[in-house]
């Protein structure tokens, strides 16, 4: 026993999906801030 | 807390999703929407899309942070039990950091891209739900749904000021007409919903001040709600459209609450039928009302988008 922690399959796949949540959220926001921007432009 | 093994795994993103409340979501979408659409003005669809969305994270914030207070709580309620928290699936500074992430992310939004006025308004409304009405008063007064209802009835309104900037009469009126049709609603369910809200020590007012008490107080919100979803008529900031379907409505909101007030149950043989038909027709109303306020202003070529 190392004392080291070995994340099992079911970690591992969990951490992945979340990943992939997280990912599709950011890209959404630089999506979503994107079009504001353009809004806004459109305005002034 | 004895900590269960689930825990040393990261939550699954459909338990964070979950903590958002989905469908209380769904009807803060619904009224935030017929806000934003019934007022005057006009907002550009990509504005109008993040203010409606940053009301969805806010609302969604909000109830992550209203499950980390009452994990405890949720545990020992059936209804509950099964929530990410209690179950073991999240961790409470999970939930804690994500709602808090969700909230401070909405009123960032709201502030950079709609107006500061809408962001403060949402800014409040997470404020009340979470420390006023969870933290505070839920667990110390009988009155906790009055309160609550309070939380529930912000969203129009800060859809209406997202498009228009100020707050008026209007805007105000939608949170008003909320505020007095929660009570009955909830109300009405608690009647024929065996809770085990006593269990876990909080007050709602059919353990507390019973039956008959209950039943009087729906009346007399459910009197109140006909004048008042009149006021946007008398006052000309609606038209005749809203105003008879406003009359229509809640002129059977009251007959189907009357037969309520005035009966007592007859113990476990009742059925609970009027309690029950009026639980049913409250969530149509509320949906009717607010209908009606888009048809009007979309019809009379006043609304946001028209």
């Amino acid at each position: 026993m190392t004392g080291q922690f070995e994340p099992d399959d079911e970690y591992r796949r969990r951490q992945r999906s979340r990943n992939i949540v997280v990912g599709l959220i950011l890209t959404g926001f630089a999506v979503l801030f994107f079009a504001i921007t353009i809004a806004k432009m459109g305005q002034h | 807390m004895t900590q269960t093994p689930s825990l040393h795994l990261p939550a699954d993103w459909r338990d964070f999703f979950a903590l958002t409340k989905p469908r209380v979501m769904s009807l803060v979408i619904f009224t935030g929407l017929c806000g934003l659409i019934a007022a005057p003005g006009h907002i550009h669809p990509v504005l109008g899309f993040t203010a409606i969305f940053c009301i969805a994270l806010g609302a969604g914030g909000a109830a992550a942070l209203n499950q980390w207070w009452e994990a405890d709580l949720d545990a020992g309620m059936k209804r509950t039990a099964q929530r990410p928290i209690p179950t073991g699936r999240m961790s409470l500074t999970s939930a804690r950091d994500f709602g808090v992430g969700l909230s401070a992310a909405s009123v960032l939004v709201m502030g950079l891209a709609v107006n500061v006025l809408a962001a403060l308004i949402l800014a409040i409304s997470i404020v009340y739900y979470v420390v006023v009405y969870t933290i505070w008063l839920k667990p110390r007064t009988p009155q906790n749904i009055v309160i609550g209802g309070g939380a529930g009835a912000f969203p129009p309104m800060i859809g209406w000021i997202a498009v228009t900037g100020d707050i008026t009469l209007m805007p105000v009126l939608l949170f008003l007409i909320i505020f007095f049709w929660t009570p009955p609603h909830f109300w009405a369910l608690a009647l024929f919903v065996q809770s085990d809200y006593a269990k876990v020590g909080i007050p709602m007012l059919p353990v507390v001040a019973g039956e008959a008490a209950t039943r009087r107080q729906i009346l007399a919100y459910s009197v109140i709600l006909l004048p008042l979803s009149l006021t946007p008529w008398w006052i000309g900031g609606v038209g005749q459209i809203y105003g008879y379907a406003a009359a229509g409505l809640s002129l059977l909101f009251l007959l189907l609450a009357l037969p309520v007030s005035l009966r007592r149950s007859a113990g476990d043989e009742d059925r609970m039928k009027p309690e029950k038909r009026l639980f049913a027709y409250s969530v149509l109303y509320l949906f009717a009302l607010f209908a009606a306020l888009v048809a009007d202003r979309l019809l009379s070529g006043q609304g946001a988008i028209s």
